[in-house]
């Protein structure tokens, strides 16, 4: 059943001209940076040749090409999550989903999966980029692979905070801007936080902090490192606010 | 299929629902059997839509319970809602969708398991006289056939109540028949819910009427005995030369005697008395020239006019 939502939610977007203008869209902006690294790692490879243990390709052009990805995911993913909740309710087509046998936690995680699904969908057109490098050189496939799964991460984190913003409202344009202005604090508010809270000697709650801000889970990421610590805060904060979208629709249906 | 045919596939006790100190549903109790169609009658606002909201667990009542089938919606809501079809007031229509596509969700979502999809959808579509506009876009269909393609939707699993919250609002004549026709043709095998406040419809579709005023069931009966409500049948007569009111009223099984035109009159049968055959007698004996003798206007209306208006005023 959660399957059949995700699914519907998948075709739908595929359906949508929104979907294809996000994708036609992030494949310009992360081409065109993946483009320029790899200008500048070609300028800058005879110098790498006197060096003794010299950055690759993969360091220099993949991560930032990934690094890019993640900014335009943060302006995506609210944008297409608006769709979820807040258009249903403003189509009045929600009501095909609640009166069906389906429960308001199976719909939230069915529309979870199906964003995601999407998003996987860019997360792989944007790895493609990087992997059309292995034609000439070596690659570090560690570090891909690490680079992928945190980009992952970052996107199905992005997709349910968006997607229980969506909740909030019927207005699909407020729930776009809501969500990317919610993400856009946490991100501030896991920074700061997590600064201060290191600078007075807190240590343990400056990492606590960290589960507020996606973009901070993405880091270790990016330098290769397989961690499981932010793997965890990505799980707690999808867990948290999926827990959090299924509870406002259920006080919808209390409320009226 | 469902291993108890009970009789009764839908009922509701002491259901209440109030918004803030607004009470939109004052302790409705309501309940249809198998076969039967209800219409459920009220002017705009009298709270029909947030009973039907209720009745498909789309809002959660204040207070009262709801059993589908014998099943509790409020405690095994999953298990209620595959036995309940829902054409809400908005159709609930993707319009990015094809009908088939559309369809295929619809059976999808309410369980239909695999091998039987493709044969309800083809049933539903000829039902509802969609067989042609499978492939079509549902953003591209007319008013008419959009609403046609909601109904296929609420009927594509055969749950055992379909509830239809004003289904042909915004329809022509025409499609308006149709829509009622079927509604009589679902009253079969189902249990139909008919909200509306046009009165024809009810009386072309349905079994039973239930009256809803101002959150309250202010009448219910059977489309039959509403024709005997406000103590007896009313007749129209028209006469040339019209006797005074005193005389006709002395007609023997004559309760009332009212002047509607100068030469038209509505007469008030007693209780239990069928005066018409003494109308006509002394028409012919007095010489009162009888032009006309039909039975009055839609009692439906009446009685809705007559309930809703007096409520209203006291």
């Amino acid at each position: 059943m959660i399957l059949t939502i995700a699914g519907k939610e998948l075709k739908a977007l595929f359906a949508s001209p929104l979907a294809w203008v996000v994708l036609t869209v992030t494949q310009i902006i992360v081409g065109y940076v993946f483009l320029r690294r790899l200008d500048d790692f070609l300028q800058l490879q005879p110098q790498f040749l006197q060096m003794a243990n010299p950055p690759g390709a993969t360091e220099l052009v993949a991560a930032p090409t990934f690094g890019t990805a993640a900014g335009v995911l943060l302006f995506a993913v609210p944008i297409l999550a608006m769709r979820l909740i807040a258009e249903e309710r403003r189509n009045q087509t929600m009501v095909l989903l609640v009166s069906a046998p389906v429960s308001i936690t199976g719909i939230v995680i069915g529309k979870f999966l199906g964003l995601t699904a999407f998003l996987l969908a860019i997360v792989a057109l944007v790895a493609l980029m990087p992997l059309s490098l292995a034609v000439g050189t070596d690659l570090d496939h560690g570090l891909l692979a690490g680079l992928v799964a945190g980009i992952a991460l970052l996107a199905a984190s992005f997709a349910a905070v968006s997607l229980f913003v969506s909740c909030l409202t019927v207005h699909p344009v407020a729930a776009a801007i809501g969500a990317f202005a919610a993400l856009l604090g946490m991100m501030l508010a896991g920074e700061a936080a997590g600064d201060g809270l290191r600078a007075r000697g807190w240590p343990v709650a400056a990492s606590l902090a960290q589960v507020l801000s996606p973009i901070k889970n993405f880091e270790p990421f990016g330098k290769g490192m397989l961690d499981s610590y932010a793997i965890a805060c990505s799980a707690l904060l999808i867990a948290f606010f999926l827990a959090l979208a299924i509870r406002q629709l259920d006080a919808q249906r209390l409320r009226g | 299929m469902p291993e108890q045919e009970a009789a009764t596939t839908i009922s509701a006790r002491g259901l209440t629902r109030s918004f803030g100190s607004h009470i939109a549903v004052n302790n409705l109790t309501l309940e249809v059997r198998r076969g039967e169609v209800l219409g459920f009658l009220g002017p705009n606002g009298a709270g029909k839509t947030t009973t039907m909201q209720m009745l498909t667990g789309n809002l959660a009542p204040t207070r009262g319970a709801i059993s589908i089938c014998g099943i509790d919606l409020l405690e095994e809501p999953t298990a209620a809602k595959a036995r309940i079809g829902y054409l809400p007031e908005v159709p609930p229509l993707y319009r990015e969708l094809t009908v088939d596509e559309y369809l295929l969700l619809a059976a999808k979502l309410h369980r239909l398991p695999g091998a039987r999809r493709r044969e309800a959808i083809a049933a539903a579509k000829q039902r509802c006289g969609l067989v042609d506009a499978g492939a079509k876009l549902i953003g591209t269909l007319s008013r008419g056939y959009q609403q046609r393609v909601g109904i296929a939707q609420a009927i594509v699993h055969s749950p055992d109540v379909v509830i239809l919250d004003e289904p042909t609002v915004g329809l022509d004549p025409n499609q308006m028949r149709e829509i009622r026709g079927l509604i009589r043709e679902l009253g079969g095998a189902h249990s139909v819910i008919l909200s509306t406040h046009i009165l024809p419809e009810v009386e072309a579709a349905c079994d039973r009427v239930q009256i809803m005023h101002h959150g309250n069931i202010v009448y219910g009966d059977t489309i039959a005995g509403l024709q005997q409500f406000q103590s007896g049948a009313t007749v129209l007569l028209g006469l040339r030369h019209p006797p005074p009111l005193e005389e006709l009223a002395a007609v023997p099984g004559v309760a009332a005697a009212e002047c509607v035109e100068p030469t038209l009159f509505r007469i008030q049968f007693s209780a239990n008395a069928d005066p018409t055959d003494a109308l006509v007698r002394q028409a012919a004996a007095r010489e009162w020239v009888l032009y006309r003798l039909n039975p009055a206007q839609t009692s439906l209306e009446d009685v809705f006019v007559n309930l809703t208006r007096r409520e209203d005023n006291a």
